[in-house]
This record gives structure tokens, sequence and C-alpha cells, in this order.
């Protein structure tokens, strides 16, 4: 009988390697994750970056400033106006031109606009991720029209290359207004939708409360930015701290919620796309009458110095840093991705989760791989 | 009732045509391998008329059309499909355990088809009319975990060894309260026999004349069935935003298609088990006291009667499959043993307490 | 026994809230012209809406005397990212003995056109314009190298 304590059979655990990507239904491009599994618990994760690296910083240096801005489209290709609008923001700052009244109206509409399908595939994908299709479907639904007002004022869905320096590239057309009234008022109905079906289903509550706690702390040390950060209470929005294109006109709020957790980022999320629609509210009904571009030479030159321009994309601060020596090329160029610091925080709120959670965290992060690469 | 053609007479039939030609041994041997086919092409029928509602309850849950190019209402698509993996090649990576990769697929298509034999489609229309029918096919479909270990473990990756394991924890757990709530229905009619239980729901099917207790079971059922065929919200096995596609991740060709059509026949079993302890079988759905709605109930044949109620607890699962996020698998045991386990052993002993003071009708 | 109460009350929360996600499927389910997909390949010529201002390819437009409005001043070409355009000219002697520069092939390579619009944003002459044309794939790469200019097109002088 004394013996049984002594020799109980020690548990033999193993713990092994997968590579979660570079091709895996849930890291949405091509992100490597190395894994490192205890059964089901994550014992350490080593994210592999550079399989969609194309050299955007060095491409950009080769073009002229009127030339590269299409390029910014590429990375995050989620806030492909808003990307542009940084460029675009920093070449008229080396320039020294007053943009237009009316195209600083455009250029919010724009950017709100785009927050909001960025938004919305967000939350199709996060939901598809926990495992529910449907949701993917009926946010496909709101951004497809969203995308049809892009198509028909700029020319292009994804990749528009629309916000210019002194402007936007074409006025919008004059059927812009009321389409956008009528599609803002079923966006709202949907927004409803997204909450019975989601937002309020226990299961989904329970994937996310709790699960992927990133704490303020380590929030700002990592250099989170965005929603990510927001979501442990840190009040980072660009759009409020350094205003440009005139939000300091606009009344807004910041979202900021001190969960910390998976579920606080998807609240500040949705809240975002209310917010958005809030902005857009307040502009649509008086665009000023102008002119929607300011006359740009030829070939731009910016003068010698350094420019940076920061703005608020629908994943954080996207950083535009340009070196100029006089000539019509930038000398440098730096982006400041907000992906590539959120991919930061990945590591340390999953290690010690579930494979489950991983999926979970990594969706409320939103991570855009183009855009940790560049 | 002269009109309805009884299968009874069918069978009755066969059996006498077949013994007048042959010798005894010879007659039963072929009656047999009548009954294999017949099984067989009742499974492949029903295995492509759910694949086609599946994918037809998706597409409309999700503001699509499903699939309508092929044929009709693309009706053939699943016949294409079905082609395409029988002309692929079932490939097979170079570092796999050969037999158990090739054999795991053969089995577990094999276990579900076994399950089938006892369940009455109609009255005289019933394979094997054992003693112990429910027991049989709880017992039978739970031999499935092996295949899906088996697949797992000899596919020598890891997803699938993860997916094969999840599997196995999944069904082990959730076939005590599909067990105990099908217990509910068994003590409170007395027989394990399949045909006894229909037969037991004459006057009036269990989930109404149990009250609340089978009820609670028939709840408890629908959730553990769903989560002992590996279907959404609980398909944890396959999880396909986490680990590919599970279990099969390294199958192909028909191989895979063995994998996919045993998801559906599982499917029609436990929702023929349900319809046959909970929702009265092929028996019709009468309401006491009006005799002219009875009659016109009694018209439709049985055998629509039986599978209506299938094809309606399938699109349950269906409908749950395209609406929920999955569970983490910490919580899906915590489902199962915290929760549904607990719960459905009160069950039982109320249940009990019911049978035993003959309170149940 | 308020924890009982508060532990009864969240499973009865949690069923609501899984009801109304079924029965928000449920009602797409039933409501099947709420759906929202086009079938595009039959509706390519019929209902399917592609913008005025969309951006399919590059066009050098003609008029009904066969004149477009290029001057070959290669501003587009430069204005291009991607190396796209390709001007060729021609020296021509003009009526009155002057030697003129004219366009003579407008090279436009679509495989590397990323339809940003710099070129027609670039252009003087307003000569080229973006078209909502779809559906420009073809087998041979080389068919994507498409000569702008027709044959024997002239430049349309500006009234004066």
């Amino acid at each position: 009988m004394e013996n049984l304590n002594t020799e109980l059979p020690k548990e033999m655990t193993e713990e092994f390697v997968v590579n979660i990507g570079p091709q895996h239904p849930s890291t949405h491009g091509v992100l490597r994750l190395q894994a490192t599994l205890d059964g089901e618990t994550i014992k350490d994760l080593l994210p592999h970056l550079g399989y969609i690296h194309r050299g955007i910083e060095k491409m950009c240096e080769s073009l002229g400033y009127k030339q590269f801005i299409y390029l910014t489209s590429r990375m995050d290709y989620l806030s492909a106006h808003i990307n542009n609008q940084a460029c675009s923001l920093a070449i008229e700052k080396g320039l020294q031109v007053e943009v237009p009244a009316r195209a600083k109206a455009i250029r919010i509409l724009m950017a709100e606009l785009q927050r909001l399908t960025s938004h919305e595939l967000w939350w199709g994908s996060c939901a598809m991720d926990l495992g529910a299709v449907t949701p993917f479907f009926l946010a496909f639904r709101d951004r497809e029209r969203i995308l049809e007002i892009f198509e028909e004022n700029t020319g292009n869905r994804l990749t528009m290359n629309y916000i210019t320096p002194g402007g936007v590239m074409t006025d919008i057309n004059s059927d812009f207004v009321t389409r956008l009234k009528t599609l803002l008022v079923k966006i709202k109905e949907h927004l409803k939708e997204y909450e019975t079906l989601i937002t309020g289903n226990i299961i989904f509550q329970r994937r996310l409360k709790g699960v992927g706690v990133l704490p303020k702390e380590l929030a700002i040390s990592l250099g989170c930015t965005g929603p990510t950060a927001r979501a442990s209470g840190l009040s980072c929005d660009v759009r409020k701290y350094y205003p440009y294109d005139g939000y300091e006109k606009l009344d807004f709020k910041e979202i900021v919620a001190d969960g910390c957790d998976s579920w606080s980022r998807y609240v500040v999320r949705m809240e975002e796309m209310r917010q958005s629609i809030h902005i857009i509210e307040q502009i649509i009904d008086n665009i000023p009458e102008g002119e929607y571009r300011a006359k740009l030479k030829g070939i731009v030159k910016l003068p010698v110095g350094e420019y940076y321009q920061r703005v608020e994309t629908a994943r954080g601060e996207l950083g535009v840093y340009i070196v100029s020596d006089g000539g019509n090329k930038p000398y440098r160029l730096k982006l400041r991705a907000p992906n590539f610091s959120n991919l930061g925080a990945l590591k340390p709120i999953t290690v010690g989760s579930k494979i489950g959670d991983l999926m979970a965290s990594m969706a409320t992060i939103d991570l855009v791989i183009p855009d940790i690469d560049r | 009732m002269t009109l309805t053609i009884q299968f009874s007479d069918i069978t009755k039939w066969i059996h006498e045509t077949l013994n007048a030609s042959m010798s005894p041994g010879w007659a039963l041997f072929s009656e047999f391998v009548l009954a294999g086919v017949a099984m067989i092409l009742l499974v492949v029928v029903l295995a492509v008329l759910f694949v086609y509602m599946e994918r037809k309850v998706a597409g409309f849950m999700q503001l699509r059309l499903g699939p309508h190019r092929v044929g009709p209402w693309g009706t053939m698509q699943v016949f294409a499909d079905v082609f395409k993996l029988l002309l692929k090649e079932s490939f097979a990576p170079f570092t796999v355990d050969k037999f158990l990769f090739n054999f795991a697929p053969i089995l577990v298509l094999a276990v579900a088809f076994m399950a089938m034999a006892p369940i009455s489609f109609a009255p005289g229309l019933q394979l094997w009319d054992m003693n112990i029918g429910i027991l049989y096919v709880t017992a039978v479909s739970s031999i499935g975990v092996i295949g899906i270990l088996m697949a797992g473990w000899s596919s020598n990756n890891k997803y699938s060894l993860l997916g094969a394991m999840r599997s196995g924890a999944q069904i082990v757990s959730y076939e005590l309260s599909a067990g105990l709530s099908l217990v509910a229905v068994i003590a409170m009619c007395g027989s394990l026999s399949i045909s006894d239980i229909i037969a037991s729901q004459a006057d009036g099917w269990w989930i109404f004349k149990g009250h609340l207790p089978i009820m609670f079971a028939f709840v408890v059922y629908v959730i553990a069935g769903t989560a002992e065929t590996n279907r959404a919200p609980f398909d944890l096995a396959e999880a396909e935003s986490e680990l590919t596609a599970g279990y099969h991740t390294e199958f192909s060709g028909m191989q895979f298609g063995m994998f996919y059509l045993t998801e559906y026949i599982n499917m029609a079993v436990i929702s023929m088990v349900a319809t046959t302890v909970f929702l009265g079988g092929w028996l019709p759905f009468h309401i006491y006291g009006f005799d002219a709605f009875n009659n016109v109930m009694n018209f439709i044949p049985s055998w629509i009667w039986f599978f209506g109620k299938t094809f309606f607890i399938i699109f349950l699962m269906m409908w749950f499959r395209w609406t929920f996020p999955r569970l983490r698998i910490d919580q899906l045991l915590k489902l199962e043993w915290k929760y549904l386990l607990p719960l459905s052993i009160i069950n039982v002993v109320i249940v009990a307490f019911l049978v035993v003071m003959g309170w149940h009708f | 026994m308020r924890a009982l109460i508060q532990y009864i009350k969240d499973v009865a929360q949690g069923f609501y809230s899984l009801s109304q996600g079924l029965l928000l499927t449920l009602k797409y389910f039933v409501r099947p012209w709420k759906h929202i997909v086009e079938q595009y390949p039959e509706n390519r010529t019929t209902t399917i809406y592609i913008p005025e201002k969309f951006a399919g390819e590059v066009v050098l437009p003609h008029d009904e005397n066969n004149r477009h409005k290029c001057t070959a001043c290669t501003l587009c070409e430069m204005a291009c990212p991607n190396g796209t355009i390709k001007i060729i000219s021609a020296t021509i002697e003009g009526e009155d003995g002057k030697k003129k520069k004219v366009l003579d092939k407008w090279v436009y390579n679509l495989g590397m056109c990323t339809m940003c619009g710099q070129c027609v944003d670039a252009c003087p002459q307003d000569a080229i314009t973006m078209k909502n044309s779809f559906e420009l794939s073809v087998y041979n790469r080389n068919d994507l190298i498409k000569v702008l200019n027709k044959p024997g097109s002239k430049l349309k002088e500006k009234e004066s």
C-alpha cells in the first residue's frame, strides 16, 4: 500500500512545432507563425515575415512624388484611401500647398467610408475565423455597396489612387450625396443585424472575453496603435491628437475601452463603425463648393528637408516620413505601418492559451499581411 | 388502407419467391446481398440529397443561391463532385502509415453503414429488428471514432493528429449525454427494440407524451448529436480556420469523399434515431380528438413521415452550422462535463422517478 | 440562491441570444428575393452595372473623321509609374514645309497598367481617357500590348 504514492507514472508530454501559415485559412495572407504547442496549448509563437515583401519603400524612392502614391494603396489594401491621404499630406506639407475645402471634405468622406469597409470586412473575417461563415456574407453585402460608391466616384474598387497631392483626382459625382445617404440608412439597419447575429451570441462572447489580454503598459511598449491599443485603454487616435484635413472641426468620440481583451477590441471596432457613420453624416450635407484640387506643377519637387505625417488608418497609426534632397524623387521614404507593430502583440497575448484563442486574438488584432511586410 | 402498399408484403413476396427457386441457404444469402445493396443505395441517395440540401440551405442563409449551374437548379452539382472525387487519385504522402491510412476511411464508412441496420424506415421496412436496437446504434456509432483517430495518427501530420485527438475527446464525451437522453425515453417505454419504441408512441410521440424531461432530453440529444457528428458549432475536429481540415487534411480523392459521405451518413443516423425515439418514427402526427385531421395525416405514407422528420432534424443541424461560431476545445468539454452530463443525469433520475411512480402515460 | 438565479438567468440569456441569431438566418433563408448575388456571366450584356468612371483600360478616343487629340508630347509616358506607355513619334513635313512631330504609335501595355490614372491626369490635351470596359483578359501576353491610335488617324487640330 505504501508504494502507491512513490511510483506514479510520469506524465509523458512532448512539445511540437506547428507551422501555421504561410498558407493557412486564418492568417488572411502569407504570414507564417511558428507555434510551439503542448497539446492544444501554445508555448511559443514566432512570426516569420517577408513572404510578401515587395520593397514598396525602395520602389517609392525611384518614382516621382505624384507617381509613388499608387504604391501605398498596396500596403494596407483595406485602407487604400487613407494611405494615399497620408502620402499626399506629407507631400503637401513640403510643398506648402493649401488644399481646397471641398477636397478636404471629400477626403474625410472617403477615408471614413474606407474605415467602414475595412471594419466591415474585419467583422466578417473575425466571425469566420471563429467558425461562423454566414456573417462573412452579410459583411460583404454592405462592403460591396460602399465599394460601388468608390467605383462610381474614383474609378477603382480597392486600390483607388484617388487622393492625390493638392486634393483629389476627380470631382465626386452629382448623385454621390443622395446615394451615400440611402446607403447609410441601410448600413445602420444592417449594423443592428450584426449585433443580433454575432455580438449578442453567447458562444462568440465566450470565445472573446478574457482572451488575448494585452495590458496597457505592454501596448505602449510594443508601439501598438489603433483599435488594438484603444481597447487596452490607451487613447491614441491620431484624428484627435494630430488632426489633419479638418478632423478638428468634426464632432466624434474616440472609442477607448479598458477591457484589454479580444472582446474589447471587438467592441471598439464595432463602435468605431458607428462613429465613422456619425462623421460622414456631419459632412455629407455641407460639402463646400469650389475647386476639388489645387493646381500643382507637372513634376513636383519638394524643398530639401524632412517631412512626417501621421494619419489614423483603420488599423492604427500610419506614419509617412519623407526625406527630400530637393530632387523630383524622395531621397528616403519610411512608412511606419500600424500592422507591423500590432503584430508584435500577438506573441505575448497568445502564449499560454489554446489554438482557438490564437485565431481569436489574430482576428481581433486585425492583421493585414501586406502592410506588415510592405 | 388498401391503397397503400405495405412494405412487409413486398419483403414477404421476395422471401417466398427466393425460397421457392433455391435452397434456403442461398435464399438467405441472396436476401443479405439484396438488403445490403438496398441499404447502400438508400444511403447514397440520402447522402446526395443531404449534400445538395446543405449547399442550398447554406446558400440561402448566406444571401446566395447555392449551386445552380450544373443541371436544373444545380441538382447535378453533387453528382459532378462525386465523379470528380472518383476520378481523382487517392494520393498518400510518403511518410504515412499506409495500411492505417487506407483502412481508416473504409472503417469510418463501414461503421456508419452498420449503424443504419436496426432503423425502421416504415412499417415492415427494417433490416434487422433486434431487441437491443437503440443500444446497438449507440454502441456501433462510437466505433467510428477509432477510424478518425486512425486517420489522424496515420497521416503523420500535426494538424491531422490534433484534429483526431479533438474528435476523440469530443465524441467520447458527447456519447454520454446522447446515451443518457435516449435512456430517458427507454425508461419510459421499457424496451430497447426500435419497433417497440415506435409502437409505444402510437397514442402520441414521446416528445409530447413525456412532457418536460423528454423535451429536455430531445434538446440535449440534438446538441450532443451535432457534436457527435463533428458538425459546427462543434466542428473542432476539422476546424477549418484552425486546423485547415483536421483529421482528413492529407486525404484526397475518394478517400476524402468517404469521410465526407460519412459525415452525412452519421447525421442521418443521428436524426433517424432522434426521429424514432422522440418524434414517433414513421407514425403520423395526431391531435387527440380531431378525427378528420388525423385521417388526413394517416393518408400520408409512413415513409414520408419518417423522412420528413429526419430532414427536419437535419435542417436543424444545418441551421446551427450556418449560424453559430465554433466553440473552443475547453469550452466544448466544459459544456459536456459541467452542464449537459449532470443535467442529463438529473433528468434520467427524474424520469426514473416518474416511471417508478407510474406518472407517465 | 442568488447565484443559482443568476446562473439560470445566464443560461436563459444565452439561449435567447442564440435564438436571435437563428431567427436572423431563418429570415434570410425564407426570403430568397433579398439575396444579393449577381448572375455574372449571364448578365454581362444586360443588367450588369459598370459605373461610368470605372477604370478598365486607357483609350485614345477618335472622332468620326478618324482624328485624335494626341500631340505626342510624351507627358503621359513620363507620368506613368510603371512604364506602361510608349509613345513613338514620327517627324513629317507639313504642307507649309515645316518639320512637325506627330504621333506614330501610341503603345499601351495593359498587362502592366495599374489604372492609377496618372496619364489621364497628366495629359494637357485631354487626349486619353479611361474606359469602363471589362473582361479584357487574353490568352497571349503579347495581345495585351495594344496600339491605341487607329491606322491612318490624324491629329485633330485645335479650331482657332
